[in-house]
């Protein structure tokens, strides 16, 4: 037997198309978070009483204090990068199953008013602009479902 | 404080791309063969196993189930521990913890993946909340990429620097064998054209700014398995022995976007618990050797000042001035490191087992010079956990 019939011989067994659909809970306080950016537009933080430490997105705890959470806090939506790069390297996306689209911006937004970051999209691919400190803002979805998605991306300023 | 655990035998796969020829518990079976040779030992020698990997790597739950055979665990405590990238150092606590306890002599300890089998991205981004950060986050070499943004940006840090780690950690690997990334032609070409070549050619593709494809980690099939004995039993067992010195590990947000870019704290931290508990003060000085968890080139620079090595932003002189290449005062990573092999759930039990065996003094040619009296492990997962444990040629008082 030649080396690459062996080789043809060690056989791997496709999943097919195979999908597990989930749902997720986002509880109150994410619900609430979902529903304003999605009927308003607007963005909440939810505020520490002990640290005065503003979490985006909001959460019931703050472990560092070992504290429950309930105030809410508007936030702007405008704010600034604090970490980016522009991804040229493209991979299947686990939410949509599809392979995607490259170049994109790419960073983690401090809202101002929050004190932590989120993930996001940035509207340019250019290294002048797409830099750490550099200032951004929300563009909102016309269509919005209640999702993180409801922000199209941030437009860098 | 328990018993006090030492390594007694360590054993691998060759790491490899894709390893058609075996399936998991195949592949499981060829390193914890090796293990309890390297030990001189047999299957029955064992009474405990701790086992683990990233269950959707492959898509297949439950490795403490259906890998018994392989794993020499047919009736015998089996448990699963998976913490992410850092599972192979979990795996190698677990076993610690076990045999300090008191209530097992000798555990093996497995780590293994098949990361031919799915995306690696996308499976990684699986472990991310699916609500507040899967929709768009960038995966995680752009979860790194960002990291290194915010580095360069602080301390004036350039590519030339991140892809010096890569040179270091590439021509560490020629000397090992079992490494996945043997890259040949880099041998007996001067480090400063090396680096050159990375930076401009237009081959190395840039992935996301600053990471073009040298500064990461492949993606790799493989396996490894540690033994660990209690004192009594460890001494006849082998004759070459490496002490737990002290572990730790250390986790610190529920999101990514949580995190002070600026500073590893989880890395940061567990370094400077495992070195308070050894009476290290001066790690540079007093550790003898490092076996890091560095998925990424940057990692090689800023991590080493979180964890004390140096101050911040002297990672670049570190590098520059050879410390810690094979021949200097901290040699890092003589096995290649991550970023020459990652089967990511044993990528940080190899660093265990290298750190133990250059303590052994059986690493074959990736062998240092200098005497091994201790050398750090550490484990890296999702972008700021640390799991680390330091080993020692002495037994701990």
């Amino acid at each position: 037997m030649t080396e690459q019939k062996q080789e043809k011989e060690l056989l791997a067994i496709s999943s097919g198309d195979a999908a597990q659909p989930f749902r997720w809970s986002v509880g109150k306080h994410g619900s609430k978070f979902l529903a304003e950016l999605r009927d308003n537009k607007k963005l909440f933080g939810v505020k520490c009483p002990k640290c005065g430490r503003v979490y985006v997105p909001p959460r019931m705890v703050c472990g560092r204090c070992w504290a429950q959470m309930d105030e809410f806090v508007p936030v702007k939506d405008t704010g600034e990068i604090v970490v980016c790069t522009i991804v040229q390297f493209s991979f299947v996306d686990p939410n949509t199953g599809i392979q995607r689209p490259v170049p994109y911006g790419y960073a983690f937004v401090k809202l101002d008013g929050a004190d932590t970051a989120i993930p996001h999209f940035l509207d340019s691919t250019d290294p002048d602009k797409v830099k750490v400190g550099a200032r951004v803002k929300a563009v909102f979805e016309e269509k919005r479902t209640g999702s993180l998605m409801d922000i199209k991306h941030f437009a860098v300023l | 404080m328990g018993k006090k655990v030492a390594i007694v035998g360590f054993g691998q796969t060759y790491q490899r791309s894709s390893r058609r020829d075996v399936n998991g518990v195949e592949l499981i079976n060829e390193a914890v063969t090796a293990a309890l040779a390297d030990a001189d030992i047999t299957i029955k020698d064992i009474d405990a196993v701790v086992i683990g990997n990233m269950d959707h790597f492959e898509g297949i739950n439950y490795v403490d189930m259906w890998s018994v055979e392989g794993a020499g665990a047919v009736m015998k405590p089996i448990i699963k521990v998976t913490t992410g990238g850092t599972t192979g150092m979990t795996v190698a606590m677990s076993a610690y913890y076990h045999v300090a306890s008191g209530m097992f002599d000798r555990v093996l300890a497995i780590g293994w993946e098949k990361n031919s089998e799915s995306d690696t991205t996308g499976a990684i981004i699986t472990a991310f909340h699916p609500v507040w950060e899967r929709p768009n986050l960038g995966g995680a070499i752009a979860g790194l990429a960002v990291e290194a943004s915010k580095y360069m940006d602080n301390y004036g840090v350039t590519e030339r620097d991140g892809a010096r780690v890569a040179v270091r950690e590439r021509l560490h690997a020629l000397n090992n064998p079992y490494a996945h990334l043997h890259q040949e032609w880099m041998k007996g070409m001067e480090v400063d054209k090396l680096v050159e070549l990375l930076v401009t050619s237009e081959q190395n593709q840039m992935l996301a700014y600053p990471l073009r494809m040298s500064d990461m980690c492949p993606r790799t099939d493989g396996a490894a398995a540690v033994v660990f004995a209690s004192e009594g039993v460890a001494e006849k067992t082998a004759s070459k022995l490496a002490w737990v010195a002290a572990t730790a590990n250390r986790h610190d947000f529920v999101f990514l976007g949580d995190i002070d870019w600026d500073f590893n704290q989880t890395m940061g931290d567990a370094a400077k618990k495992v070195f308070a508990k050894a009476g290290i003060k001066d790690p540079l000085k007093e550790i003898d050797l490092c076996e890091l968890y560095l998925p990424y080139s940057y990692g090689g620079l800023k991590w080493m000042e979180n964890m004390g090595f140096c101050g911040p932003g002297e990672g670049p002189r570190l590098l520059w001035d050879k410390i810690t290449d094979m021949d200097g005062e901290l040699p890092v990573n003589p096995s290649g490191g991550v970023m020459s092999s990652n089967p990511i759930g044993a990528t940080a039990l190899l660093r265990v087992g290298e750190a133990a065996w250059q303590i052994m003094r059986k690493s074959g040619p990736r062998q240092v010079q200098k005497n091994v009296n201790y050398a750090l492990a550490t484990g890296f997962g999702g972008c700021s956990w640390a799991d680390v444990m330091l080993l020692s040629s002495k037994k701990p008082a």
